[in-house]
């Protein structure tokens, strides 16, 4: 008889594993990606490359070199991180600055920690936010998709023509006195076609809400992630513009402006729900999404920045473990406090 | 909607390879190991000796306490010696073997297949028959049946649950005898439910054996007090808070007995067990097993005596595959793997499963990237990660506090987590530890 092997149960496997759900996301982000190619052009193509190339090289160094440990690049993780980086910026950015923030995504986010599993922070974010907070200017001109630029403005201008996206574009207004309805009724002003399409100025991955939301649907058929984070994010969101917006038409742009716009589909969709960042219980998931959609809402309303998903996501990442440790799933055989069981 | 519990639960490939095998009677054995540890409880008190001569459905050894098992020999023939062996638990176990010769049993058993419907014995004696019998649990937690037939004083028993889910993979010993002894299933269960009082039977299939549900439709359709509970199938359903959450939609307190919602679970083989104890004096020295594996020749269903070395049931099948990686005892999710194939078929054991060498080497273990998938697959409601970590760093307190006592071994986590962490390995760790502070600590 050959050797046998004795081990505890279970002796079967589901054989789903890290790279499997990494893979899953990184097919669910392609169609984002390649409206941000249409939308964008070769620029985009290119920060994209950058962004992963960098963050796999990143990976692999610091891991051989600095870790000395195996190397992780094939679990697909890094180029998520890759991938959501370059879905952060905008096309115009400088290749050499997307070096530098796929280093600090990698280096600072994730591997300080000691890799995947055990980082704090949404690696992407944190590189993300650095470079805002370092090359202000560049990180936030907006190069506009070109399909727009040749129907309502000068086609010569292609090249060059930079501008704001819709959420800054009505912050200015606001500060300079307008109500929300004329800067919306304002001739280069996006309507909500255009931003469920992407057809608006922003970030790579930020513009498409459609095909971001193609993506949510791919991850929850797949059983990636559950409903939770993205829904209450958005429900939120909704509510809490909403009550503003009645409350105050004016000074205040509607929940589906909200939505559409700043990245919060994105953020909803592929940031928040980032494994490793984010609460594990249903309970937890829930109060998580709360949070990042009322950060978020305040910031963009009360706040320097127009947009706010970033900092919300990167706030309530550092709740998480607080929020793993006071909202439990829902034990078997317990009674509720105060219930008879 | 066919009901099913709520929290939690997985679904691995059925790979029921034997479903359509009737069963066969595999031949005795030329020598029997039967251990006297095959229960819960206090191991048996030997009563023979070496040089005995022993008959089939002779007790051998009595009940060691309150919580304990008689156990009768399962052939005829000759006491060898008395020594240890390693069973299932790895450890070294005294058990009794016993050199066949012949098939001579024991006069007072009714060796017919006839079906006595009456039942003439009152509610103590039928106890008390099941107890002489040796009977436990043979869904695998091999619970003395007696206790379970006695509810503490003040206890209010309205539920028999029978549980015919056979929810572990591979397995279909409990599918074939519900197929074969349907009408001794049933009598047996109104044995139980003349001796504990419920007011209603119910018995919970899953619905991957329909040609088991509608037979015990009907037959159970003249019966007011016995109804059939299909149930959709997930793992663990078979778990005994799992069921009765199922059928009933009521939730045994943690740390609490079924008896506290007035409920009694019986595994369907023991209703069998029960019935020819109470009806045909037989003790249980027989069982149905499972003979099952992707590679092996006759995957089937035999009728095996007490002690037969699970070697002979793999030769009835069809002999030990070229690759076999793996021998466990049990089913895939909760069976525990062997060391060799001399170990003895106990009471508890309702199938061999034979798993090829790819099949059983574990992956790579990797980092917990909090995916929480083991949280949304856990049955208790409990945090498999966090009681993983806890049990790494020895933290008993956290551990209690975090409800590691209410885990019931099913291994969902496990065998969903994407990192391939041996999740449920350390959280057996603790629980053992945990256990034991708790005990201290009376």
């Amino acid at each position: 008889m050959n050797k046998i092997f004795v081990s505890p149960s279970p002796h079967i496997h589901s054989g789903d594993s890290i790279k499997k759900n990494m893979w899953g996301v990184v097919i669910a982000m392609v169609p984002a990606m390649i409206l941000s190619f249409v939308y964008f052009g070769i620029n985009a193509l290119f920060a994209t490359l950058t962004a992963v190339l960098s963050c796999i090289l990143f990976e692999y160094l610091i891991k051989k070199f600095l870790l000395k440990e195996e190397s992780s690049i094939t679990d697909g993780s890094a180029i998520i991180t890759g991938i959501l980086l370059a879905f952060n910026v905008p096309s115009s950015l400088p290749l050499w600055i997307i070096v530098i923030g796929a280093l600090v995504a990698i280096g600072i986010g994730k591997l300080s920690y000691g890799g995947l599993g055990n980082n704090v922070f949404n690696p992407a974010l944190v590189g993300r936010v650095f470079l805002l907070i370092s090359f202000p200017a560049q990180m936030t001109s907006w190069p506009i998709p070109t399909t727009r630029l040749s129907e309502k403005i000068n086609p010569d201008m292609i090249d060059s023509f930079t501008g704001a996206t819709p959420l800054a574009m009505l912050q200015e207004g606001i500060q300079s006195g307008q109500s929300v309805s004329s800067i919306m009724e304002q001739n280069n002003f996006p309507t909500y076609q255009d931003m469920l399409l992407g057809n608006i100025g922003g970030s790579l991955g930020e513009v498409a809400a459609i095909a971001i939301i193609a993506g949510l649907i791919f991850m929850l058929v797949r059983k990636i992630i559950t409903w939770h984070i993205p829904t209450a994010i958005i429900l939120t969101v909704a509510a809490f513009t909403g009550i503003l917006n009645l409350c105050s038409p004016d000074t205040y742009a509607d929940p589906l402006f909200h939505l559409l716009t700043g990245g919060l589909l994105l953020g909803a969709v592929f940031m928040a729900t980032d494994y490793v960042t984010s609460p594990m219980s249903k309970k937890g998931m829930l109060v998580y999404g709360v949070g990042i959609g009322l950060l978020t809402v305040i910031i963009r309303i009360w706040g320097s920045y127009p947009e706010g998903m970033s900092f919300a996501i990167l706030i309530m990442n550092a709740f998480t473990p607080l929020i793993n440790k006071y909202f439990k799933p829902k034990r078997f055989g317990i009674a509720k406090k105060g219930g008879k069981k | 909607m066919l009901k099913t519990f709520k929290l939690g639960g997985i679904h691995p490939p059925e790979n029921k390879l034997s479903k359509d095998k009737p069963i066969e009677i595999l031949p005795i054995p030329e020598k029997v190991i039967i251990p006297l540890g095959q229960h819960i409880g206090a191991p048996a008190k030997i009563l023979v000796k070496k040089g005995d001569s022993v008959k089939v459905g002779q007790l051998i050894a009595e009940k060691g306490g309150f919580i304990s098992a008689n156990i009768h020999s399962s052939v005829s023939g000759t006491v060898e010696k008395i020594a240890d062996i390693k069973d299932a638990s790895g450890y070294p176990k005294p058990a009794i073997h016993i050199k066949v010769d012949g098939d001579e049993w024991d006069e007072s058993i009714i060796k017919d297949d006839n079906l006595i419907e009456t039942i003439s014995y009152e509610k103590e004696e039928i106890v008390k028959r099941v107890e002489a019998a040796g009977i436990v649990g043979l869904g695998g937690a091999t619970f003395p049946t007696n206790v379970k037939l006695m509810p503490p004083p003040g206890s209010n028993s309205e539920f028999l649950i029978i549980n015919a889910v056979e929810c572990e993979p591979y397995l279909t010993a409990d599918h074939s005898i519900m197929l074969k002894r349907a009408k001794e299933i049933i009598v047996g269960i109104n044995i139980i439910i003349k001796a504990t009082g419920v007011k209603k039977a119910i018995i919970g299939i899953e619905n991957n054996k329909p040609d088991a549900i509608k037979l015990f439709e009907n037959i159970a359709s003249t019966y007011s007090n016995i109804e059939v509970c299909p149930l959709k199938m997930k793992y663990p359903q078979g778990g005994e808070k799992q069921l009765i959450k199922a059928t009933t939609g009521r939730e045994v307190p943690s740390g609490a007995l079924p008896i506290a919602v007035g409920a009694i679970v019986q595994n369907v083989g023991t209703v069998l067990a029960i019935y020819e104890a109470v009806q045909k004096n037989k003790p249980l020295f027989e069982r149905v097993v499972t003979v099952t594996g992707k590679k092996i020749n006759k995957p089937g269903n035999y009728l095996c005596r007490i002690g037969t070395p699970i070697g002979n049931l793999i030769e009835a099948a069809g002999g030990l595959p070229e690759d076999t990686g793996k021998i466990i005892n049990g089913g895939p999710m909760m069976g525990k793997a062997l060391i060799n194939t001399d170990t003895p078929i106990t009471k508890g054991s309702s199938g061999v499963l034979l798993l090829d060498i790819k099949e059983s080497k574990r992956k790579e273990q990797n980092d917990c990237i909090r995916c929480a998938k083991c949280i949304n697959v856990c049955p208790m409601g409990l945090e498999p990660y966090l009681l993983m970590s806890l049990a790494e760093n020895n933290n008993l307190e956290r551990l209690e506090e975090e409800r590691i006592m209410d885990c019931i071994e099913c291994g969902s986590c496990s065998y969903t987590c994407p990192a391939n962490r041996a999740i449920l390995d350390y959280i057996r760790l603790g629980k053992g530890r945990t256990g034991q502070m708790i005990r201290n600590r009376k």
